[in-house]
């Protein structure tokens, strides 16, 4: 309130700016309008005792100051008030006196407008006459000028006309130039526009010329762009870019695409030319013919030392050496594939780039391109594919080692997959699948050549064991045919080995087997891509594995196991017995279980699903028991005419007449039982020992002569009846002809004594028969007579049946009797000591 | 045949040799010789009617020995020779003889075969001639020229293959001309055939496995079968019909047929029999019964054949 106080009394009223605002900011706040807003004045304002403030209480103040303030103060307080509230008025006054003129001159501002816009009313009626005026002059002179505007629009427009003339006129010219700066794409683009022009006005003579002119350099350049098309050299996008301009330039697209063809057929022969090249040496491979280096850069080249001697692969050599040379199969396909085949594709997939997917807006309406540019292709794609194949099966057909076939699959995996390839590009194309028939041929092939290494694995098997029989039986041996008497230990060495043999020879055939299905398994590897072809999954498993290899193979062991039964013996290149022996039982063990195991084993392999009907097992089984029984018999021949081939010599070399009183059993009957001897032991080695018929304990000591003589006796005097033919005597014969009767070469059993008795019935029938054709004299028939007797001692513990020995034996006593001149049998006491003397 | 039983004759003893007569042309005839080592031995001419199956025969003597070998003249039907054994104590020799039967044998025999007079009291051989061979050894056959006209013979002894120059009586035999052949060993010829082709200038020999064919002109070998069969070859004949194909038989049970322009492999081979073969023969047309020429009744015929004289031997 001092403060204030003291303001009011420093500063004049209306006397400056400061102090008039100072003034209206106390009117303000008297209002209620506090401009400025503040804060402190509102603190200060709820005070009652504040006279500026608006909550101000009279009474309240009064009270105040009457309790505080002294009487002097009070004095002071009050005079203070008086001189406040005057200088209130004051300033009261003056802003009364200052609003009132203001009014004034407001009141004169408003009467002075008055009049000026009066004038201005008059001043805008004089325009608007003006502005008629001036639209009635334009009017005019629009109407003056009209025929001028018209001639000036048709002068622009011959002046347009005259500036395209002006460009055809120029045509030529600048079309040279495009052609000397090789700016191909603008020449064609401006003769493009040109060109209906010229067209159309090609009756008059000057248009006529530069249509001429036109043509001349448009053939130019037409044919330059052939040419650097021809050329080839340059990329893709030049050469779309080529074929492009050329196309707008109404080129034959027929013609085009036999030129691009042409072109990239030179370069894919020249690709065909280099697979060639690596398969000629081995059509002109001569005996002395380069030697090919064996420093390839494969590391897959076979082991075998190709340094001094070149390898002719077409030579029919052994198929388990590799016999190729320069490169193999795997790398002529890689390079088949890398070469060929990535650029066939790169060739299709640029022309079906510039001719077949051409888009349809840029294409100058010639609907049948596509088509006659697909089929262009096909042709294109199909001969040179043909030719590739026929490379690449020439290739394959070389390919006849077995020794690894992965390498094979392998090659034909990736000429198959390289060759899906050209599928995707070419979707109609009968490229994939003729390369599929080529796998599928090269498969076919490939169980050829692993059914022939098989049989030629199989007769060199056999080969080895005829060495393996023979080797140790040089120093000569029972069956030689030789004059040894005893039989060499060297001999029984050999027998002894006879189930080795057979044990070593069926595991390696069997192993053999397993090895090529392994191998050929490989055909139908999940990872192969060949491998789900309809042909690999069922044709190649049951015709291809199952049939035309295993059972082709098995049917070959059979066969040729019967071949050696053939004519071997007959035409001298004789087959060791032992060699018989152990086929038969190898035949007879096929039979009961390897066959079955063998086709069991590929059926799991390859999940055979039989649609065409295959062999049986059991028809197979059949063949192989036949051709182990036909072995087996001819085991059995083979040895009997050995033995009788001894007996024969025997009896047709001696003088029977004028022999001595025997005192010894010939030798060759030693050699006989000893040789019959060691066939036991030969047969008992593969053969079980088989059933025998019940005989009498002591066979070896029986009386043989009591009976044979009492019968000789009744046949040696033979009643010379001539008035009777069919006497008893003869029809008792024919009775024994036909009861008795010895089937000699019957079939035999698959036991050692039915084999056994097969050899002494033939030996024992030829002596027989050998004897029926001597003269005896009576120490021939004691001679016969001891010999007889020894065999009896040795030979019933061989045979089934020992009534037939006995019998057999009597019969060449009696026979022997019969042709003798002087029958005069020898004691039969006698006969034994001779024989125990041995 | 087809039809009826076969025709069986028996013999008191054992016989081997059995041939037909060729020169006889009326009737089937076989001529039998037997072989007993105590008795005197017979030739048995036996005639087979084929209308009605039925057979007369009529009994010669053959006093000289056990007949082993026993062909007819093709030219005179009276007309035969026997290779026989001559037993004496010490040795065995076997000779070759011609021998005329004598000409009342037919007369008698044909009317009762059964008479007991005929059979009681056989009439002998006429000896014309022995084919006189004592310098070359036993004698194995004789063969008559094939259509001959009777007078050259070839006999076999050993290893010697004689062609005799008989005269106009065969009553007197000459060597023409001889064949040895020679190799390490004993080397004997089993049986011959004298070929009835090429003019009768051919003959076939067997010894042990091999079959040899000789050209009479020169006598010298003309081809050689080896191990023609695994065992001992007991015969061969030629084919009447076909000139180049030759049969052969053996030890071995086979039967083959050969060509003899191919001797590397035969042209077939028959296995059908289980014993040895003894003889084999092409039937020949007017004592083929009702055969016809093919390989199987070959067979049969031979099979006949031998079941008769099998039915005779045992």
């Amino acid at each position: 309130m001092d403060g204030d106080v003291s303001n009011a009394d420093t500063t004049p009223p209306d006397s400056d700016p400061a102090r008039k605002r100072r003034v209206h900011g106390m009117l303000k706040l008297y209002y209620g309008l506090n401009e400025e807003g503040k804060t402190v004045d509102q603190a200060e304002s709820l005070d009652p005792c504040d006279i500026n403030g608006p909550h101000f209480d009279p009474e309240v103040y009064l009270n105040k100051l009457r309790r505080e303030c002294s009487l002097g103060e009070l004095m002071d307080q009050e005079s203070c008030m008086v001189k406040q509230i005057r200088s209130l008025d004051s300033d009261m006054q003056t802003l009364v006196y200052e609003n009132y003129n203001k009014f004034i001159s407001a009141t004169d501002t408003i009467r002075k407008m008055k009049n000026d816009f009066k004038k201005m009313e008059d001043e805008m009626d004089c325009l608007t006459t003006n502005m008629a005026a001036i639209t009635v002059f334009s009017a005019r002179i629009s109407g003056t000028l009209q025929d001028q505007h018209a001639q000036i629009t048709k002068l622009s427009g011959v002046h347009t006309l005259l500036r395209k003339l002006q460009f055809l006129f120029e045509l030529p010219a600048r079309l040279n130039k495009c052609l000397e700066l090789q700016a191909y794409a603008q020449a064609v683009t401006s003769h493009r526009r040109a060109r209906c022009v010229l067209q159309q006005y090609s009756h008059m003579p000057s248009f006529r010329g530069i249509q001429d002119d036109c043509h001349a350099i448009m053939d130019k350049l037409a044919q330059e762009l052939r040419q650097k098309f021809r050329d080839g050299g340059s990329s893709a996008k030049d050469l779309s870019e080529c074929v492009e301009l050329l196309l707008q330039l109404d080129e034959p697209a027929e013609e085009l695409c036999d030129k691009f063809l042409t072109h990239a057929r030179s370069r894919l022969e020249a690709d065909l030319l280099g697979l060639e090249a690596e398969l000629r040496p081995v059509l002109s491979i001569g005996p002395t013919s380069v030697v090919v280096p064996s420093t390839g850069p494969a590391g897959r080249l076979s082991a075998t030392p190709t340094a001094g001697s070149p390898i002719d692969p077409t030579s029919p050599g052994n198929p388990f050496l590799s016999p190729s040379s320069r490169t193999d199969i795997l790398e002529f396909i890689d390079r088949g594939c890398n070469e060929f085949v990535s650029s066939l594709c790169l060739v299709i997939a640029s022309y079906q780039e510039l001719f077949v997917n051409r888009p349809q807006e840029s294409n100058l309406a010639y609907k049948n391109i596509p088509q006659m540019a697909v089929g262009k292709l096909h042709a294109f794609v199909d001969s040179l594919a043909a030719r590739y194949f026929s490379l690449v099966e020439r290739r394959i057909q070389e390919e006849k080692s077995v020794g690894d076939n992965s390498l094979l699959v392998r090659a034909l995996d990736r000429f198959h997959r390289r060759l899906q390839a050209v599928a995707k590009l070419l979707p109609g194309s009968a490229v994939p699948s003729q390369g599929t028939e080529i796998v599928v041929r090269a498969a076919r092939e490939r169980v050829k050549q692993y059914l022939a290494a098989l049989q030629s694995f199989y007769l060199d098997s056999l080969t080895d064991v005829r060495q393996a029989l023979a080797a140790p039986r040089l120093g000569g041996s029972s069956a030689g045919g030789g004059s040894h008497l005893g039989v060499p230990a060297a001999g029984k060495d050999a027998l002894a080995s006879l189930p080795e043999l057979l044990s070593s020879l069926s595991a390696s055939i069997l192993n053999q087997i397993k090895t090529v299905l392994a191998s050929v398994h490989l055909f139908t590897a999940k990872d192969i891509t060949f491998s789900n072809k309809p042909y690999f999954k069922g044709e190649f498993c049951s015709q291809g594995v199952r049939e035309s290899l295993v059972v082709n193979f098995i049917k070959f062991v059979c066969q040729s196991s019967r071949q050696f039964c053939e004519s071997a013996v007959d035409r001298g290149g004789s087959t060791p017995p032992a060699l018989l022996l152990l086929l038969s039982r190898l035949c007879l063990d096929y039979e009961t279980s390897t066959i079955s195991y063998i086709l069991t084993l590929t059926d799991e392999q390859f999940l055979v699903q039989h649609h065409s009907p295959v062999t049986a097992v059991t028809a197979l089984c059949g063949e192989a028991r036949e051709a182990a029984q036909k072995l087996l018999n001819h085991y059995v021949k083979v040895q009997g005419l050995i033995i009788s081939q001894m007996l024969r010599k025997s009896v047709e070399t001696r003088d029977w007449v004028n022999t001595i009183e025997p005192r010894n059993v010939r030798a060759v009957m030693k050699r006989v039982v000893e040789d019959t001897t060691s066939i036991d032991v030969q047969v008992g080695l593969l053969y079980e020992e088989g059933v025998r018929k019940a005989h009498s304990s002591d066979s070896s000591k029986r009386t043989f002569s009591v009976y044979s003589s009492s019968r000789q006796q009744s046949r040696y005097t033979p009643s010379y009846t001539p008035s009777a033919p069919m006497d008893t005597n003869l029809m008792s014969n024919i009775h024994k002809l036909f009861s008795e009767r010895i089937d000699i070469f019957s079939p035999v059993e698959f036991n050692k004594v039915s084999v056994l008795t097969g050899i002494i019935k033939i030996s024992l029938k030829t002596f027989l028969e050998c004897v029926r054709l001597r003269t005896f004299g009576r120490y021939g028939l004691q001679q016969i007579q001891v010999d007889c007797h020894y065999l009896q001692m040795y030979l019933w513990r061989f045979v089934s049946d020992e009534n037939l020995v006995h019998f057999l034996l009597d019969e060449i006593v009696g026979s022997t009797a019969h042709r003798c001149l002087d029958p005069a049998p020898m004691e039969q006491s006698v006969i034994e000591v001779i024989c125990e003397r041995g | 045949m087809e039809d009826d039983a076969p025709v069986i004759y028996g013999l008191e003893f054992q016989a081997r040799a059995l041939t037909s007569q060729t020169a006889e042309s009326d009737a089937i005839r076989f001529l039998v010789g037997t072989q007993s080592l105590k008795f005197d031995n017979q030739i048995h001419i036996i005639d087979f009617d084929d209308e009605n199956n039925i057979i007369s025969k009529s009994v010669l003597q053959h006093e000289a020995g056990e007949i082993w070998h026993i062909s007819a003249s093709p030219a005179d039907k009276a007309v035969l020779t026997t290779c026989y054994n001559i037993t004496s104590e010490s040795r065995v020799v076997t000779s070759s003889a011609v021998w005329r039967m004598p000409p009342e044998w037919e007369s008698g025999s044909h009317e009762s075969p059964d008479d007991p007079h005929n059979s009681h009291n056989p009439q002998s051989l006429d000896l014309l001639c022995h084919l006189d061979n004592s310098a070359h050894g036993n004698a194995s056959c004789v063969l008559w020229e094939p259509m001959g006209d009777g007078k050259r013979v070839i006999s076999l002894a050993d290893n010697h293959a004689l062609l005799w120059d008989l005269t106009e009586s065969s009553t007197q035999a000459t060597i023409s001309s001889s064949a040895t052949l020679e190799g390490k060993g004993q080397l004997k010829f089993t049986s011959g055939k004298w070929s009835p082709h090429h003019n009768c200038t051919q003959l076939a020999t067997a010894n042990d496995t091999a079959i040899r064919g000789w050209d009479l002109r020169t006598m010298k070998q003309i081809y050689c079968i080896e191990n023609a069969h695994g065992q001992l070859v007991r015969d061969l004949d030629f084919n009447p019909n076909k000139q180049y194909y030759l049969a052969s038989c053996g030890d071995d049970c086979k039967v083959k047929f050969w060509d003899v322009r191919n001797i590397s492999e035969p042209v077939k081979t028959l296995e059908e029999h289980s014993h040895w073969w003894v003889s084999v023969a092409h039937l020949r047309d007017t004592h083929t019964h009702t055969y016809t020429h093919t390989v199987t009744s070959k067979i049969n015929g031979n099979l006949d054949n031998d079941n008769q004289k099998h039915g005779c031997l045992r």
